[in-house]
Formats: C-alpha cells, structure tokens, sequence
C-alpha cells in the first residue's frame, strides 16, 4: 500500500470509528440523516476521492477510494459514500461538474430512463426502482437512453416522485419517478456501451470491498465475543466445534480480504472487470457461510438490536443481493469461462489480466 | 482485521513470464511425445524416475538452494510458479516432490555441511527421493505420542519402531525420521525428539505395502529392526527434533499442491460441457473458477511470506484447509453437472480423471494434518492475536 493511501485508511478508521457509533446507525435507520458523519466526512474531501483535482476533486485513485469504503463498510458508515463517489467518478468521466454533497448513482444498466430533445436541453422521464439513498440526497446521477445512445445526466430528486423504501439493513432504497425533468444541455453527456459496462462492474467491485470490510467486522466481533462469553466454566472458544466455526469465518473472511485487494490492484491498472466478477462471486459466498456462523456463535444476544453484529450481518444480507447476486455473476463469469474453452482455463487463472477469458 | 490474516499482495515479476512460458513448452512437448497424461493428485500417484530426472535436468528441482549444493538460487516465487504450472498439467512429480519440497529444505536448514554436500546435489538432479517419517500406528494427529526410538550406541544409534502411511517409501532412498532419543516425558511430550536420516537400503529396514482402496500403491509401513544410523545422520541438535519438524510442516502445507491435486478435472470438464452449457452449469463453474482464482492468489501470499522469511503457520492451515475443501468439492461438482461412469479405465478423459478425484479425495484432507487438527490451529491463533 502507498504511504498516502495508507494515510488516507488510518485517517478513514478514526472517523468512522468515533462516529459509527450503535446510536448513530439506529437513528439513520429510523430515517435520520447522519449530519455529523456526513460533515467530517465531505470536509476531509472523501467524498469527491478519485477525482481528478482539474474536475474539482480530491485526486487520488480508485484504488484509494476502494481501500476507504473497506473501512466505511466495516464500521457500517450509514451514509451514502460509495453512492456519492460512484455518482462523482461518472460525472468527472463525461465531464459534467461534480459535488461534494450527497449524491446517488441510479442503476446503469436500465432500460427505463428515456431522454427526449426540447427547447435548450433534455427532457428526463421514467420511472427507475431501488435507488440507493434517492430520499437523502441532493442530485440523482442518471443513465438513460435517447434513442440507441446512452445519455447521463444529474437530476433534482426534489423534483421527482420518491416512495420510501429501505432494504434489509434499512437504509434507503426507493424507487423514484422521474417526470419530464429539465436539464438544460450543458447538464447533459453521451454516455458509451463501454463506459456503462464499465461503471457496472465498477459497482460489483464497490459492494463487494463494502462487504469485505463488513465481514472483518464479523470475524473480530465474533472472536472477541468467543473470549468474553463462558460457559461450563470456561470460555466458549476453548470448544472444538467453536474453535470449528472460527475456523471457517477466518478462512472466509481472509479470501474476502485477497479477493478484493487484487480487485484494488486491478483498478489501479483500470482493467478490473473479470477482478470484480471475482470478487462479487467469492464475497458473496463469503458472506452467505460467514453470517450464519457468526449468528450461531454469540448466541441469542447476537440475535438482538442491543448488539451491533446486526449492523454488519443485515448489510452483509442487503448487499450480496445488490447489484445481482453471486449466482447471477457466477453464471456470466462461467459463460465466459467455458466459452474460453479448456485450454484456455489454466492460463486465465495465472494471468487474468494479460490473457482474460473474456473478450468484452 | 488481525495482522495474522493479512497476506501480502504478490506481483509475479516479469522474468517469470519467461520461465512459465519454458515450463509449459516443456510439458507441451512431453505431452505431445505422449511421455504422461494427466492426472488428478499426480503429486502423489504420479511416479516416473524419467519425468523426475528432465525435470532436474532443467533446473527445476532444488530451485531456491545455493549453487553450491546444486541448487540454481532461484526465488522461492520461481519455485511456486514451477511447481503450479506442473500440478497444473497433472505431470508425474511424484517421486523427487517431497525431498524437492520439505526433505533437502530442511537439510539446508538444519543439516551439517556433509550432509548437504551429499544429498542436495543428488536431489536437485531429480534422482534421490525422500520420504516423511512422521506417523506411525499409534501416533497420527497426536504427532508427540510418537515412540519409534533410537538409542545411543558406538559410533551412531540403533532405531526401532515403525513408520506408517509412508507415501512412497518402496521407491525412495531416503526417510527423513522423527523419533524418540529420550523416552516420553508425560510433562512435555515434546522434548527428547530428534531428526535422522534413514537409508532405506540399511540393513534391519523393511518396507511393507499397505494399498489404497483403489488397490494403487502409495502407502508403506516402514519396521525399523535394531537398525545402525551412523552419527553423522543426526539431522540438527538431539532432543530439537520437535521444533525442526514443526518448521518442515510450513513447506508441506502451503504449496499450490493444496489446491490443485484436482485441476486436471476441472480441464477435462470445460471439454466435456463446452458444447451447450445450461444456466446451472454456467453458474457453478463460474463458482469454481473463482474459488480457484481466490486460493492461488492465497496461496501466492503465502509464498510471497516465505519468500521473506516469515513462517506463516496460520496462514498456511486456512490455506490448505480451504484448498482440500476445494479439490473434494470440484470433484463432487463435476460428478454433479455431467452424468458419466467415472472409472479408470474408461475410453473417457473426463471419466478417468473424475474416477481418480473421488478415489483419491478421501486423502486431500487427512495427509499434513486433518481439516479438524488444522481447524483446531486457526481458531487457537486467531484469538490469541
Ligand atoms: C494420502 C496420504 C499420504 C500420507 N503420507 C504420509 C507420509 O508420507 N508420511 C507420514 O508420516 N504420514 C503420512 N500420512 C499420514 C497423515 O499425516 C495422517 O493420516 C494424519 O496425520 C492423521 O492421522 P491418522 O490418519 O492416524 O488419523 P487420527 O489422528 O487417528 O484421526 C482420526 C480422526 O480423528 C480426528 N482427530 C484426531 N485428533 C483430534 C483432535 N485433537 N481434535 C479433533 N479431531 C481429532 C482426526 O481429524 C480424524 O478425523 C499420509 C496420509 C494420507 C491420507
């Protein structure tokens, strides 16, 4: 890890450590927004990460922004921080103005914006299903079409249709309806077949590097709960078939952490896609065998909202159906492969970047 | 996250570009004048003497050891990707794997100076091969039970006892044997072990084969019978046996043989679903294949810590815990997506390797410490830290 990026994690854990704290993701998930969080977060310039400072960002890499949101998900940072960066990186890259203030990225790949020429700009309608935090936030970034081409633009979520909703950690998620919006045509960008596949798998990396911050959090609550907790006189660690859980947690939550670091490297170097495909495959299994052996673990008190393991397993249950599920990349990611055909197999798996199985 | 679950990221130089291209030129070639065909756990099953020798011929044995021992002081990164790409293509490395991976590395450890200039160079040639004295009838996880022993005498010591599931022994020369040179201390049962070359030639050695259920012959006892090991056969300090041994487990346990005794299925199964895949099918060898992507890359960390010297002892349990867990699995999976007969003598590429995996599956997660013993070291480090 460069020095900077090492600064920019230690800085990152402080933050979020002494500001996730219970209080603060109960009460934004009662609907609260995290002001303070939000605040220290935006003035410290983590919010525009990865861009570049000639478009008004911080500067710095994806890689550096990858490496933080680890740590925003491991402290279940109730704010939307990968929404905003992901929303900033798509703005800086078609060369629309980007914000430091709260923004969501609607799903890319949909087919249900549509853009329409008027007088001075474009209309913007349809309507688009789970928006990321599209209640809290003050611009949506949109992808939609204009006939075949891709048009992006950022629109006022004060000016649309907006159902509450929230997915299974109970952060929003609301579907958003979006009525002949104007954005006058230096608000608006084409967008490429490239570039929107580009931004999908940017977005399976983002959720699985969340996830694998969580699932650390998972491991460390877990252990640590294991050398409190006794029972029959001793503590529970000392059991075998405990010591067989922590086992398997470890092991799990160590592949997360391998998987999404060469997903880091691999963004350093901007040819991510089968990295990510990866990651959100192995993650996602990670998470599917690792939450219920921590919910096994601590017992019934885990199983409450007094304890904060819930904030990190319903995250873990949220995010690995977002996106697409592990068994919908799994499907992509072994078409290619088996496409590729036999021979082709060993080589990819030594040297994905200079031989991809793919050839999208 | 603990310290001891991080592992580093490990870019492969550039030069090593190079010499994969060389070793699969090489196993291309071989192939192509039909010297072998591949084979599942061909670490273990694959014995050829010939393979072996070209193999030492080339370089590719004793890679990281001094010249001077007939070593090529290559990286022990250049070891990993030699040793991958050979797994990898299911080649016959049986017969030099264990003196080339833990017997001479041990010898360049703790050996005397004679001793290294005396068997180094014979198995960097590819034409010694060792066998691991570790197990024995009463003693298999718990390793400290051990009681083969020998006893000081003139000029040496006299060894008796047994070892057991001694892969190997009816074709190697040499055993590297944990034994007893001070009887159980039942307040530390880890005291009083030494380490001793064996000469499976001496006089008094018997190697009895016991055979797999597939009737294939890998595992000996070996019955030691008042045998004479000559002093200069002690193998580090006397009574340090123990701690010599735990660090040759690092080696046995973190190499990509710990993931790939079954890769030459999964081959034989991109060929076998390639026409015509169902969604099913996509999904599970989209799982597979990152599982497998995610261990090597594991697995690559690992050596990338041993390249600077640390024993990650730790991270190689979770690795070979993870990595048997998925040769059995890619078996099973594969046996799942395509209905066949597997066998070993069937016409079909794809039924033989599948008979092989599931044959030999059972031994994945037993041999260098047991998924529960393994399991047992993790949980016990992860809280300590
Ligand atoms: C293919 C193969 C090759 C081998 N080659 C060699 C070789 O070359 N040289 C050599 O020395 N050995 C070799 N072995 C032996 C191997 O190291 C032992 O099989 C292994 O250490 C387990 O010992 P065991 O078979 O006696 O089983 P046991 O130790 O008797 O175990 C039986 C069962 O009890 C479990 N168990 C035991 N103790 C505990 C505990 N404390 N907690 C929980 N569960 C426990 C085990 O996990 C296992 O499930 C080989 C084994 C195989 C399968």
């Amino acid at each position: 890890m460069s020095e900077i990026r090492e600064m920019l994690v230690e800085s990152a854990t402080k933050i979020m450590k002494d500001f996730c704290t219970k209080e603060l993701i109960n009460e934004a998930e009662s609907g609260v927004w995290a002001e303070d969080l939000w605040n220290i977060v935006e003035e410290s310039g983590l919010t525009t990460i990865a861009v570049p400072e000639e478009a008004g960002g911080t500067g710095g890499s994806y890689g550096d922004a990858l490496s933080l949101l680890r740590i925003a998900g491991k402290y279940s940072a109730p704010i939307p921080l990968a929404e905003t960066l992901l929303a900033n990186w798509l703005l800086a890259e078609v060369g629309l103005p980007i914000s430091s203030k709260p923004l969501t990225l609607s799903p890319v790949d949909n087919n249900v914006v549509t853009f329409n020429e008027t007088e001075g700009g474009w209309g913007v309608s349809g309507i688009v299903k789970q928006v990321p935090w599209a209640s809290l936030v003050e611009g949506i970034v949109v992808v939609g079409k204009f006939k075949d081409q891709y048009m992006i633009a950022k629109i006022d979520p004060n000016n649309c249709l907006i159902s509450q909703g929230s997915n299974l950690a109970g952060e929003p998620r609301n579907n958003i309806e979006i009525q002949n919006q104007f954005v006058p045509s230096n608000g608006v960008a084409f967008g490429t077949d490239g570039l929107v596949s580009r931004f999908a798998h940017l977005g399976i990396l983002v959720k699985s590097v969340l996830m694998a911050g969580a699932l650390e959090r998972v491991l460390e609550l877990t252990t640590a709960y294991t050398k409190e907790r006794s029972q029959f006189g001793r503590p529970i660690h000392r059991f075998q078939a405990i010591q067989h859980h922590l086992a398997s947690l470890s092991g799990e939550t160590a592949a997360a952490k391998v998987v999404t670091d060469y997903g880091i490297e691999a963004i350093d170097i901007n040819q991510f896609e089968t990295e990510a495909m990866i990651a959100k495959i192995r993650v996602g299994e990670a998470a599917s065998i690792s939450v219920p052996i921590a919910h096994q673990v601590l017992g019934a008190i885990g199983f409450t909202d007094e304890h904060i393991l819930q904030h990190s397993t319903r995250r873990l249950w949220a995010w690995r159906d977002e996106n697409g599920t592990e068994v919908e990349w799994a499907e992509k990611f072994g078409e290619q492969v088996i496409n590729a055909g036999p021979e082709a197999l060993w080589p990819s798996v030594t040297g994905i970047n200079k031989n991809p199985i793919s050839s999208h | 996250m603990s310290k001891a679950l991080k592992l580093p990221i490990v870019e492969l130089p550039e030069n090593i570009d190079k010499l994969r291209d060389e070793v699969r030129s090489f196993i291309a070639e071989e192939r192509s004048k039909g010297t072998f065909e591949p084979q599942c756990d061909s670490w273990l099953g694959g014995f050829s003497a010939e393979f072996s020798r070209k193999l030492g011929e080339r370089g590719w044995i004793g890679m990281t050891w001094p010249k001077k021992y007939g070593g090529h002081e290559r990286s022990s990164l250049e070891r990993f990707v030699v040793t991958e790409e050979l797994l990898a293509a299911g080649a016959p490395v049986a017969a030099h794997w264990i003196a080339d991976r833990q017997s001479g590395t041990l010898l360049l450890r703790y050996g005397t100076e004679e001793q290294r200039n005396f068997y180094l160079p014979k198995i960097a040639k590819g034409e010694s091969y060792f066998v691991i004295g570790l197990s024995e009838p009463n003693s298999g996880s718990d390793l400290a039970s051990l009681s083969s022993m020998a006893t000081k005498a003139d000029g040496g010591w006299v060894l008796n006892g047994s070892k057991l599931w001694t892969s190997g022994a009816h074709h190697s020369h040499y055993m590297i044997a944990l034994v007893r040179t001070a009887p159980l201390n039942p307040e530390n049962r880890h005291q009083g072990l030494s380490q001793f070359v064996v000469d499976l030639a001496a006089p008094g050695v018997t190697v009895r084969p016991i055979r797999l259920m597939t009737g294939e012959h890998h595992f000996n006892e070996v019955i030691f019978e008042d045998v004479f090991i000559p002093d200069g056969s002690l193998v580090g300090k006397v009574g340090d046996g123990w701690k010599q041994g735990m660090a040759e487990l690092a080696y046995e346990r973190s190499g990509p043989e710990r993931f790939l005794s079954t890769l030459p299925l999964l081959t034989e199964l991109l060929n076998t679903i390639q026409l015509d895949p169902d969604r099913h099918t996509k999904i599970e060898v989209g799982k597979l294949v990152a599982r497998l992507w995610t261990l090597r890359k594991m697995s690559l960390g690992v050596a990338g810590l041993l390249e600077k010297g640390v024993t990650p002892s730790l991270m190689a349990a979770l690795v070979k815990d993870l990595g048997t867990q998925f040769e059995k699995q890619l078996a099973e999976t594969a046996r799942l997506l395509v209905s066949s007969n597997p066998s070993v003598t069937s016409s079909s590429a794809f039924e033989r390797r599948l008979a092989e995996a599931i044959l030999h599956s059972p031994g994945f997660t037993l041999r260098g410490g047991t998924t529960e013993i393994l399991r047992g070291i993790i949980a016990k480090e992860v809280v300590a830290k």
